[in-house]
């Protein structure tokens, strides 16, 4: 079970785990039910450079189509392949087994803290 | 991470405030998520969209559609004011059959599609699209100046719950408190309505539906809406009936290949090419609103509405483009509905397309925000259920 309060968030309703330079990306809980079940993940390549607030990657459920965003500027080094076979585990194990990318960065951007990112969704 | 709903249609009519179903505290209690539709919160899903998906197919989804509108035409000259108003001949339908119909514009264009029912010689039941509810009363109204007939918008006074899927005969049957069913529902036919009660109160049992599933659609009294609810979730509970959410509906519908009102259908739609030319009949002796438009058909090259299939997952949605070839600049159609099929496991969609290209088996491209994912035309509907 991921401690959520010790994650970081951003506008866009994604979490960030911060590792040494390393940031594992997922969508919060949060989103995962506004988008309904989770049919289809299509993340960027390992090794693709990305720019943060760019889009990366989709996530669509049976009702529609959220964009993925990368919350740092950095170099893609692992992609989850588990939820492209299963993108079920967006919706069972968001802050888990339903993560989706991790990036190397250089520089940390500043984040939401887990009570920002409660405050924004209301809770 | 945004997102965009793509399936939602709604109403500018100022008489459509925010609306709660009878059955609204059952939803919240059920833990469903809520969106709005045509100025009521109803539920989208209660858990999953999927697990509600399948279980319609394969044991039993319940629906509350209290927000759909029913009118009653009452009158010695109801069945001859429908066949004026409507595009079909309603005075050909027997007592207690179900018609599927549309009100059209004088243009031709249409105001609503509409499901009638026969409760008697002279007393017709009209249900009608939530978003439509005023546009189509109001139509209806009008029309009804020359007829001795009564339209009354009865819509607030009746709550509708549907149970579709394979085991909605069974968990029906097995619903205490149903008496004095009319017809047996053994031998009940499709596309037919009977009046029974329902602990004291008057209740109407239609076997229609919007899932491509058999099953069945009850209208009673809203204020007793919560006592059938539950009564038909105790019945179905070792049948594998779960409450399910508009978000289902949504994908039962298009694989059933049913059209969507807002979506496949509009005011500057024709029956004609939306592939319903057969309901409106021009054979009857009578005038009826839009028989002329209608005879006059569509303009020549008008698009016509298509079954399109994919490879892959990723499904092309409502406002997609479809372009003939992958380099075309210039779009030759549009998707109106589109979903990765859960039974089918593909994407499916529904959209119109120029004619050159309607031929079944023509290889199109849609435009998936900005690649060009190919896509075969093929014939509605996606799914059949094996009868």
């Amino acid at each position: 079970m991921t401690d959520t309060s010790s994650l970081q968030y951003t506008a866009e309703h994604e979490w960030v785990l911060v590792d040494g330079s390393v940031a594992t990306v997922g969508i919060t809980a949060y989103a995962a039910e506004k988008l309904g079940d989770v049919v289809f993940v299509e993340l960027p390549g390992v090794g693709s450079t990305v720019a943060s607030g760019t889009v990366v990657g989709e996530i669509e459920s049976t009702k529609s189509v959220g964009e993925l965003f990368a919350p740092v500027n950095g170099t893609v080094t692992e992609t989850n392949d588990a939820v492209v076979d299963s993108p079920e585990l967006v919706n069972s194990d968001p802050f888990g087994a339903g993560w989706l990318i991790k990036v190397e960065f250089e520089t940390l951007p500043t984040l939401l803290s887990f009570a920002e990112y409660s405050a924004l969704i209301g809770e | 991470m945004t997102t965009a709903d793509s399936s939602t249609p709604d109403s500018t009519d100022s008489r459509n405030s925010e609306r709660f179903s009878p059955l609204h505290q059952a939803h919240v209690d059920a833990g469903a998520s809520f969106t709005d539709f045509a100025g009521w919160q109803m539920p989208v899903r209660y858990s999953s969209d999927l697990a509600e998906h399948h279980a319609v197919r394969n044991a039993a989804g319940l629906f509350d559609l209290s927000h759909m509108a029913e009118i009653l035409v009452e009158g010695t000259d109801a069945a001859a004011y429908l066949d004026y108003a409507l595009a079909g001949q309603l005075s050909g339908v027997e007592l207690w059959q179900a018609k599927y119909s549309l009100l059209l514009a004088e243009n031709g264009g249409i105001i609503d599609d509409l499901v009638v029912y026969r409760l008697d010689g002279s007393k017709f039941l009209i249900v009608a699209n939530a978003g439509n509810r005023f546009a189509a009363f109001d139509a209806l109204l009008a029309r009804a100046e020359d007829f001795d007939v009564s339209v009354v918008d009865q819509s607030d006074d009746y709550a509708l719950i549907a149970v579709q899927g394979p085991n909605a005969l069974a968990i029906l049957r097995a619903t205490s408190g149903i008496t004095d069913v009319g017809t047996d529902l053994l031998l009940m036919k499709y596309y037919r309505i009977t009046d029974a009660f329902f602990r004291g109160q008057p209740l109407l049992v239609a076997r229609t539906g919007y899932t491509g599933e058999d099953g069945f659609e009850l209208y009673l009294a809203a204020d007793h809406a919560r006592e059938l609810w539950d009564a038909l979730t105790s019945a179905g509970a070792e049948m594998g009936l779960v409450p399910a959410g508009l978000a289902s509906r949504d994908t039962l519908r298009l694989e059933a290949g049913m059209p969507l009102y807002g979506h496949e259908l509009t005011l500057n739609t024709f029956p004609a090419q939306a592939g319903l030319g057969r309901v409106v009949n021009l054979k009857k002796e009578n005038n009826f609103v839009g028989r002329a438009a209608s005879a006059a058909g569509p303009e020549a090259g008008a698009s016509v509405l298509v079954g399109l299939i994919a490879a892959g997952k990723r499904a092309g949605r409502a406002d997609y483009k479809i372009f003939r070839s992958v380099d075309a600049e210039n779009a030759d159609g549009i998707i109106t509905s589109g979903a990765l099929s859960p039974t089918l496991g593909y994407p499916i969609a529904m959209a119109y397309v120029t004619p050159d290209l309607s031929r079944l088996g023509t290889e199109v491209y849609v435009d998936v925000r900005g690649t060009r994912i190919p896509a075969t035309v093929t014939s509605l509907p996606f799914y059949k259920r094996v009868k």
